[in-house]
């Protein structure tokens, strides 16, 4: 990375590149100098890992990169020899075969070809990983495995699913029971004791990073809107890899003045081709962000309600363990049905949205499992019609683009029927 | 072997009508069932609380129809089986279904509840290890206790969940001893009469169950034990049904000498320890417990388990039993694998689904093996 650069001229699309590319070269740095580096999952709180300097990766973002730049495929294999069956999710599979490549790299010295031909970003292997099942269960197993395979420590912050709303005292004590034994695990690992100063520091950070990230999604509030939604799963990015690191403060903030500048001006996401605005429910189709984003323009349909992207409102009081257990733990998806339908409702509603886009995950059970319960809730309150499709974040074989112009065509021909009516 | 034949159908009877098992239980104490979703719940506090705790793990060569509306074709297949059974009425003899949510499927499956009985949902800790985990488990049971006490209009003592801690424990041990007992009468235990002897403890009272069993084990070990000309296997997995597939492995002459499935020995497995808090003591059982794919451990012990379990059984091969869409069991695979190939044990991998009602890959699977063994 050029030290030359000025950070400061960038534009926001331009820094969100620059800060990608540096947190890789940050974790490749970090291995070169004998610094510890942690993978994580992403929604797992970085925030005690960054306070001891330790060098965060992100397999979720690293997989959903793979996917795509249309590589997923021949690391999907990788895994699936090593006997990963194809009904576990997609992110986890092409991590294990990243892992495994990486792996027989460190053994033999030499790169194996399908690594060498991949358009993978290059990110070392872990000291240390940590997981959170605050998306999913299937992030315990993941996570169980790789500190297995890799013979390295495993931090763990297990957040029970929310049976009961709101988060029940037990509950948040038993979370910060585990942040407590995460910090003892990290004096171990580390050597020394835990730095608290630098961890309410990280934790500052961490809140003005996700104020900044809680800004953007207020754009989508504007009819007609500057921003399309479809550009804050690129933007996710860094609120997964570096919300404890300035790198999202700063891009975020720079975004919110283009956003406020395009309102002003009246430059708006599709011009004046707004048609409908749609929430999508899930998470993107990684191999298919491009063709998913033009069939809907096609339509002028503007994605402006996602509740994906809002599970990194992290939001909690420095210095209260309570208050950031509470944080970690009431993600939407890790919640009872009620206040998840609460969730989605409110996420269309804010966005002025017409229609639901519900993706049907092969690869995320707990998505799936509920997308048309959640669908139905938000249908009965706000009378917006859905539309579901088959289709997956990173395997390209459970996607069909056929499929998914279909179904999108019939949501638009509802939307239409309904303004139609309601004229 | 009269009175051998006799006593294992008593258990078969069981186990293929848990509709009458739970009339009879109703007609004799006044009192009902309250179900327990898979895998792992308090059954002490129903017991506590007089009611028949029965057993939820879907039911063989159920067609599935009405789940479709509900489940995508990617649900595994008990949870399939499951959602059906809710739907068609099977369940609405149930005052109230007590809900674990160790897996995605499960988490969901807690939030999609069609059946007429009330649902108590609670939740495992995952970092099981740590001390934070107990007190946790502690309120989650205390909640379910409560619950249960608002929903079927009862008060359960500390001294009745004590009381209902010693009757389970007797069952674990004694069911313990009946594996053992079935390993060693391969003749007599061919690997459906075993599971029937297993699987209707799911709906008896366990005091029942523990009893006829003694009888059972008692009648056995009064016959000489004889030389096994086949091959002896252990079972690992969610569960092994239909019974079409533990027929094939009679066929095919292999002793189930242990299992590892989740219906089965990971029940009984270890007791709750000692203690003067019963729920605590419950909430140690998980802390203890250990290889089973939802229950969290970085360790990673089930394949070691395994390899030990063959060793002390002399177990030719592992055959495991996949459920299909499990991804919790799918996880553990890549693992235990690696280790079995190390130590030299032989397994082979049958896929699992109950809605099933043709088996000729399966025969063709264990037909290979048995001869490659």
């Amino acid at each position: 990375m050029s030290e030359n650069v000025n950070v400061e001229q960038m534009s926001s699309k331009d820094a969100l590149s620059y800060f990608q590319a540096k947190l890789d070269e940050d974790a490749r740095q970090a291995k070169k100098e004998g610094r510890l580096v942690c993978w994580s999952a992403s929604v797992a709180p970085p925030e005690f890992c960054v306070a001891m300097g330790i060098t965060m990766v992100y397999p979720e973002t690293h997989a959903a990169g793979i996917g795509a730049h249309k590589g997923s495929m021949p690391i999907l294999d990788v895994a699936e020899n090593k006997g990963y069956n194809t009904d576990i999710c997609s992110y986890c599979r092409v991590n294990m075969g990243y892992m495994e490549l990486l792996k027989q790299k460190a053994l033999t010295g030499k790169t194996p070809q399908v690594l060498a031909d991949s358009p993978a970003a290059d990110v070392p292997l872990p000291d240390l990983v940590i997981t959170c099942n605050n998306i999913c269960n299937t992030l315990l197993k993941w996570y169980e495995n790789l500190a297995n395979e890799l013979h390295i420590p495993l931090l763990m912050i297990d957040v029970p699913f929310n049976h009961e709303w709101p988060v029940q005292k037990h509950n948040k004590e038993y979370i910060v029971g585990e942040f407590k034994h995460v910090i003892s695990q990290l004096e171990e690992i580390c050597g020394r004791p835990f730095d608290y100063d630098k961890f309410l520091e990280v934790q500052k950070q961490t809140q003005r990073s996700v104020a900044a990230w809680n800004k953007i999604a207020t754009f989508l509030t504007y009819k007609p809107s500057p921003i399309n939604g479809f550009d804050l799963f690129n933007y996710m990015g860094l609120i997964v890899c570096a919300r404890s690191l300035d790198y999202s403060e700063i891009t975020f903030n720079k975004y919110v003045k283009e956003l406020e500048a395009k309102l002003e001006a009246k430059k708006y996401a599709f011009g004046d081709n707004e048609k409908t605005r749609v929430t999508w429910e899930g998470i993107a189709v990684w191999i298919a962000l491009g063709h998913t984003f033009k069939e809907l323009k096609g339509m002028g349909s503007l994605m402006t309600g996602s509740a994906y992207p809002g599970i990194w409102d992290l939001t909690y009081t420095p210095g209260d363990m309570e208050s950031m257990a509470d944080a970690y733990t009431h993600t939407y998806i890790n919640c009872e049905i009620g206040h998840r339908g609460e969730v989605l409702e409110q996420v269309v509603s804010s966005g002025k949205c017409d229609g639901m886009v519900v993706h049907q995950n092969r690869s995320c059970k707990n998505m799936s499992l509920l997308n048309n319960a959640g669908a139905l809730y938000v249908q009965k309150k706000l009378d917006v019609p859905f539309v579901i499709f088959d289709g997956d974040q990173t395997d390209p074989r459970n996607f069909s683009e056929a499929q998914f112009d279909t179904r999108v065509e019939a949501l638009g021909e509802m939307m239409d029927a309904k303004k139609g009516g309601n004229q | 072997m009269k009175q051998i034949d006799e006593l294992i159908a008593q258990f078969q009877a069981v186990a293929a009508n848990p509709a009458k098992a739970v009339a009879d239980y109703k007609a004799e104490t006044g009192k009902g069932a309250v179900g327990m979703m898979p895998l792992y719940a308090p059954e002490e506090i129903v017991h506590a609380a007089g009611y028949l705790p029965i057993g939820m793990w879907g039911a063989q060569k159920q067609s599935i129809a009405k789940a479709r509306t509900y489940l995508p074709p990617f649900t595994c297949s008990v949870m399939q089986s499951v959602m059906e059974l809710q739907l068609n009425g099977t369940y609405d003899c149930l005052d109230a279904v007590v809900f674990s949510t160790p897996c995605d499927t499960l988490q969901c499956m807690s939030q999609l509840w069609h059946g007429k009985a009330p649902i108590v949902v609670f939740t495992h800790p995952q970092n099981r290890k740590i001390a934070a985990a107990v007190p946790f488990l502690k309120a989650e049971y205390a909640h379910v206790k409560a619950e249960l006490e608002r929903i079927l209009g009862v008060t359960i003592s500390e001294e009745a969940i004590e009381n209902s801690i010693k009757v389970y424990n007797e069952n674990r041990q004694i069911m313990r001893e009946f594996c053992d007992v079935a390993a060693q009468y391969p003749q007599i235990f061919d690997p459906a009469k075993r599971h029937a002897v297993i699987k209707a403890r799911w709906f008896m009272e366990k005091s029942k169950h523990t009893a006829l069993v003694r009888e059972l084990i008692d009648a056995v070990k009064a016959q000489p034990v004889q030389p096994w000309s086949g091959k002896k296997i252990i079972l690992s997995g969610i569960m092994a049904e239909p019974n079409e597939l533990l027929d094939l492995l009679k066929e095919f002459n292999f002793a189930v000498v242990a299992d590892d499935l989740a219906q089965e020995s990971r029940q009984y497995r270890n007791d709750v320890p000692a203690g003067c808090d019963p729920l605590e003591q419950l909430a140690q059982w998980w802390q203890d417990f250990d290889g089973c794919p939802l229950a969290t451990n970085e360790a990673k012990p089930r394949g070691p388990m395994l390899i030990q379990a063959a060793e002390k059984y002399q177990a030719d091969a592992v055959v495991i039993c996949m459920m299909k869409f499990c991804d919790p069991e799918e996880f553990d695979y890549p693992i235990y694998h690696m280790e079995f190939d190390a130590a030299g044990l032989r397994h082979t991998v049958i896929e699992m689904d109950q809605e099933s009602t043709a088996f000729e890959q399966i025969r063709t699977r264990l037909q290979a093996f048995a001869e490659l063994l």
